[in-house]
């Protein structure tokens, strides 16, 4: 990297979200330089998926700014919001395949509908994304519904791949996986993203998922980034929120809000 | 408890909902001529839409016509009035019970298979999943479905008609004594174009409002199985209640003089 002041990837300054009364997002600050693997760290229901949705523009924020390659996209809409999300590719919590068309046709969709890629060619990257991900061509034509949930992360990132995005989005990738699976998923996302040379942001509750497919963290809670720093340095954050986190005890600063 | 704070709260929900609504079918209208047309999904929804319907909507416009065969010569046995049974069972058929049966069972069908399907799309996150592919939501689910509705409804409801017509006429042939070819006389030489297509155009209007409630509920659905299960009520509730209002409003329009 150039060194000097490189213009961040992704650039949140002080996004606030609310529904209702409900503060969700309270003036979130975060650069993602190009290149990195940015892990944001934090418990259920603090605003993990709504800062990442913000980001894509699917909620829009109230207040605060959002950069992509410097440009600002807060508030985009229509062909020239359209254009930013090509660079975008995005793996959901649930996976979030469509059930009414078959594996190839989800991972094919965004170029055939967002990109006009003919059926046919759509077909034959669909494939080898698939192989990508460790999925052979007998999948390709079951639906969805058939596959495990592992299986589906794996389709899912298949799509997320598919346009070959600049950076890749990636929501809770190892939740709701048993260990070994999760472990295979996190290893396909090192090496995928090693492939690609692409940015990403990944948000997660596993701390083990974090430390394997990160080179930065930064935790949110309360609304806020309270830290951020290399992966390396997570461990002596000096942070109690941090520590309280990674060493999931109950006793700490973190006070379980038992209401959502 | 404050009795006027409550009448207010429900108030100020009534319009912002019908407000939400207003936005959404305006998005939705918009949306229709923009390209791109999804012609395949368009066909897909007359397929389940109107095809599919056809056994429900066919069934109970026979049964309403057979019945309303009935209550007239019943009716119009008190004044010797009989021999109108064929008249007004295609008048009421035509104008109101043809459109308005055939609207509130699709409603009941179509309503809630569309808020099902599309509010579960909405937790599981396939509506976001849809934008992040740059296809916009609106066009890709709403459009095909309101389209197809739009033109499916006339298509059954002028099925419903003669069907209706029909259970009339075997009633009145099999219980009430009628001739069969007096019947079906009476009948051609009765009903006015203005009869069918006003019930026509209500049945076009009756579609709208269908896919609609079933788009704008499935969209708004939140939460898991539980939020989508609302939403398919609602769907089917608030199609009814529109339909039944958008009725009234219809018929002093399309007669008033
Ligand atoms: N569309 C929405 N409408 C209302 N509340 C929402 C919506 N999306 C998220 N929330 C609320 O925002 C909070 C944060 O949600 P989320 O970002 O999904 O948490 P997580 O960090 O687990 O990903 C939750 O309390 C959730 O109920
Ligand atoms: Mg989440």
């Amino acid at each position: 990297m150039s060194g000097v002041a490189a213009v961040p990837k992704i650039e949140l300054r002080g996004v606030k979200k609310r529904f209702g009364d409900k503060i969700v997002l309270d003036g979130v600050d975060l650069a993602i330089q190009p290149g990195h693997s940015q892990v944001v760290i934090g418990g259920s229901g603090t605003g993990k998926s709504v800062m990442i949705k913000c980001v894509l523009g699917i909620l829009r924020p109230e207040e605060g700014q959002i950069f992509v390659d410097g440009q600002e996209v807060t508030h985009l809409k229509g062909s020239a919001r359209d254009t930013v999300l090509k660079k975008f590719g995005m793996l959901f919590q649930g996976a979030a395949l469509f059930d009414s068309l078959p594996v190839w046709e989800n991972v094919a969709f965004g170029l055939i509908q967002g990109r006009g890629v003919s059926r046919a060619r759509a077909r034959d990257i669909a494939i080898e994304k698939l192989a990508k991900v460790g999925l052979g061509s007998d999948v390709a034509m079951l639906s969805p519904a058939e596959l495990s949930g592992g299986m589906q992360k794996r389709v899912g990132l298949a799509r997320a791949i598919a346009a070959d995005p600049e950076i890749i989005f990636f929501d809770e990738p190892t939740t709701g996986l048993d260990p070994i699976m999760a472990d295979v998923i996190n290893d396909l996302i090192v090496s995928t993203v090693k492939d690609l040379g692409v940015t990403t942001l990944s948000i997660t509750h596993d701390m083990v998922s974090a430390r394997k497919i990160s080179d930065h963290i930064a935790m949110l809670y309360k609304g806020r980034i309270v830290w951020a720093g290399p992966t390396a340095e997570i461990d002596s954050s000096e942070s109690a929120l941090v520590d309280q986190f990674i060493h999931g005890r109950a006793q700490g600063p973190i006070k379980m809000e038992v209401r959502a | 408890m404050n009795v006027f704070a409550a009448i207010g709260r429900v108030t100020l929900g009534f319009f912002r909902e019908t407000g939400r609504v207003s936005l959404f079918a305006g998005d939705s209208v918009s949306a229709v001529a923009r390209p791109p047309v999804y012609w395949w999904l368009i066909a897909q929804q007359l397929m389940r839409i109107g095809y599919f319907s056809l056994p429900v909507v066919g069934l109970t416009a026979f049964f309403t016509g057979g019945v309303l065969a009935l209550q007239i010569y019943i009716g119009g046995n008190r004044y010797g009035a009989e021999s109108i049974v064929p008249q007004i069972v295609a008048l009421g058929i035509t104008r109101e019970l043809g459109p308005v049966i055939a609207g509130l069972m699709v409603a009941g069908r179509v309503a809630a298979a569309i808020a099902a399907e599309i509010g579960t799309m909405r937790v599981t996150e396939q509506i976001d999943a849809l934008t992040t592919l740059s296809t916009n939501p609106i066009k890709y689910l709403v459009v095909p479905r309101l389209v197809a509705a739009v033109i499916s409804m006339p298509i059954l409801v002028a099925i419903a008609d003669s069907i209706g017509i029909f259970g009339g006429y075997v009633v009145g042939t099999a219980s009430l004594g009628f001739n069969g070819s007096i019947y079906l006389k009476n009948t051609v030489d009765f009903v006015t174009r203005q009869d069918v297509t006003s019930g026509l155009i209500k049945a076009a209007v009756f579609g709208f409002i269908i896919a609609l409630m079933g788009c704008f509920n499935g969209f708004n659905s939140k939460g898991g199985a539980q939020g989508v299960g609302a939403a398919t009520t609602n769907a089917v509730v608030s199609a009814s209640i529109l339909i039944l209002a958008a009725n009234y409003i219809l018929t002093s329009l399309l007669f008033s003089r």
